[in-house]
């Protein structure tokens, strides 16, 4: 019995929730006596497809192909049903990202397979695998088993553990017969944003709300989350009042995020704020209401002006970090 | 143009969310429920499509009578026709895919548009799902949407930055907050709305492919401590996050 992964590549470089999907798959895959296949997907990625024998993988499918160098969800998606099917694969894991959403729901259609998305834990009972996946953003977890013979999954990234081992895997190469008419859609520039992290793969995000009192006061939570090397994110009051853009959202109607932390400044915790953010693993609040929601979560927290305190505290870490 | 948008009909963003009695669905009592947020971004770009070049748009919903509701304030926004596929069950992903999919195939709309994610199941699965099940192509978490002769160009959003992409009409596009601002329904739209007919039919019958098991709320974290007030509380945060929680 076959798991195949897909282990997602931007620029020739595996993403880390790659690496997080196989390890996920490695850790249940011993229970049910199943091998962990990766595949990988691109043009010119036989270097990096060696590294992912180092979280789990015994084998690795690299498909090289200068028609796939760019994403395009129809044509990635019959690549990776195929080699499903060559590997007899009957359990199929992708990262949740932007370009692992695109694509799963074609890729279970084509392999009549129910598709358990965006899990974020994943177990087996009697046999099954049962992921586990938070819904209304988070405010309640499904339990939930896929019926169909071939399962597919996404997986939330961040969330799992990329663990390395020791271990070499041993690289196939193969390829699948790609026509004019599988190419429906094709991506053919990237404009970049800020240069910082992106919210949902971020380690630590500074976020912002009405307490910053003015736009301009998101200075001061940029100066943060570059002393950290993180994100910068804002409530949905704040975007809707302009004052951010929407990429930036956290909450139900925005990005549901899980970093390693996450510092509140000024937000009071609305509940669908706390749905975005509340799993993330440690949680900083600056507010000067010590009723407000947000400390009802946070593992630290300060009552005071967010104004005052975030400058103090960007500087005394600049001082702590030697920078 | 004819255009179509899928809609669901979700409980509101400031839902505080009970488990049911079935211990599988949630406790419906007290729940207010809405068209999800961003099924309305699709339902505005399906109208400025149709100011755009003339042609129809179609709201579709799959669900229980409670789904006229969020039907109803697609007609009141500007849509010219509502279907519900009515089903009293629940459906996973594949069940609303499969039913909105053969409503679609005797619509051939030339654009179809969905929210990038219903706000209750999150599972964004469906719009593509359905593109699949029609051999359409698809662009997902759409911002930027340009349609011009037979073809697309749109901006999909992606870890640190957008995709420029170019896709085939007839296509499915899912929308994400940023691709417009939804009007509100004008009072003779709201109007207009009560006395337009809602179509109805059965869905089409689809096997359960996602099982639930249980729902379930989250483990709770449970509240943390106060480190202390305004700027002098700074250090003492700096070394617990160092010492204690191992971060800095």
């Amino acid at each position: 019995m076959n798991f195949l992964v897909f282990a997602e590549q931007r620029d020739n470089k595996i993403k880390k929730s790659a690496f997080e999907a196989v390890s996920a798959a490695k850790g249940i895959a011993q229970g049910l006596g199943a091998q962990v296949v990766a595949l990988i997907v691109g043009d010119g990625v036989d270097e990096v497809a060696k590294t992912l024998g180092n979280y789990g993988a015994t084998k690795v499918v690299v498909i090289n192909d200068p028609k796939l160098g760019q994403h395009s969800n129809t044509a990635y998606a019959k690549v990776i049903a195929e080699i499903a099917r060559r590997e007899g694969a009957q359990h199929v894991f992708l990262p949740a990202t932007q370009m692992g959403k695109d694509i799963a729901p074609r890729v279970a259609a084509k392999l009549q397979a129910g598709l358990a998305a965006d899990c974020s834990a994943l177990t087996v009972e009697h046999g099954v695998v049962i992921a586990s996946r938070p819904v209304y953003a988070g405010k309640a977890i499904l339990d939930v088993k896929i019926t169909t013979p071939t399962k597919v999954f996404t997986l939330r990234p961040n969330v799992f553990t990329a663990v390395a081992e020791s271990g070499t895997a041993m690289i196939e190469k193969a390829s699948v017969t790609l026509e004019a008419g599988d190419f429906g859609s094709v991506v053919h520039s990237i404009k970049v944003a800020s240069g910082r992290p992106d919210l949902t793969e971020a380690d630590i995000i500074v976020s912002g709300g009405r307490g910053l009192k003015a736009p301009e006061n998101f200075r001061l939570i940029e100066d943060l989350a570059d002393v950290l090397g993180g994100a910068v994110g804002a409530s949905r009051a704040v975007v809707d009042a302009g004052w951010r853009p929407h990429d930036e959202q956290v909450g139900q109607t925005g990005k549901t995020v899980s970093p390693t932390m996450y510092i509140a400044c000024g937000i009071s915790g609305a509940v669908q704020h706390l749905a975005g953010m509340s799993s993330s693993k440690c949680i900083v609040a600056i507010n000067k209401d010590k009723d407000a929601p947000i400390f009802q979560v946070a593992d630290y927290g300060i009552v005071g002006d967010v104004i005052e305190i975030l400058p103090e505290l960007t500087a005394q870490l600049k001082t702590m970090l030697g920078k | 143009m004819i255009v179509a948008v899928c809609v669901n009909h979700v409980p509101d963003t400031e839902t505080k969310i009970k488990i049911g009695p079935d211990t599988t669905t949630i406790d419906k009592s007290g729940v207010n429920y809405m068209l999800s947020p961003y099924d309305e971004f699709a339902v505005e770009e399906g109208l400025r499509i149709r100011e755009k070049f003339k042609g129809t748009v179609t709201a579709i919903s799959v669900g229980g009578d409670l789904h006229k509701e969020t039907l109803r304030k697609a007609l009141a926004m500007g849509v010219d026709r509502a279907v519900l596929l009515k089903d009293d069950a629940v459906r996973d992903s594949y069940g609303v895919a499969k039913a909105l999919a053969e409503e679609l195939k005797v619509l051939s709309a030339d654009v179809i548009l969905f929210g990038k994610q219903s706000i209750d199941y999150d599972n964004a699965q469906v719009g593509t799902l359905v593109a699949e099940l029609l051999g359409l192509p698809s662009a997902s978490v759409v911002v930027k949407l340009d349609i011009q002769d037979g073809k697309a160009v749109c901006e999909r959003e992606i870890e640190g930055g957008h995709e420029v992409v170019d896709v085939k009409l007839p296509a499915v596009f899912t929308a994400q907050k940023g691709l417009n601002e939804p009007r509100y329904p004008s009072l003779k739209g709201i109007m207009a709305a009560k006395s337009k007919p809602i179509e109805e039919r059965a869905a089409t019958p689809a096997e359960i492919r996602v099982e639930t098991m249980r729902i379930r709320k989250p483990q709770g974290k449970g509240a943390g401590r106060i480190v202390g007030t305004e700027k002098s509380a700074v250090p003492e945060l700096l070394r617990l996050l160092h010492e204690e929680a191992k971060i800095i």
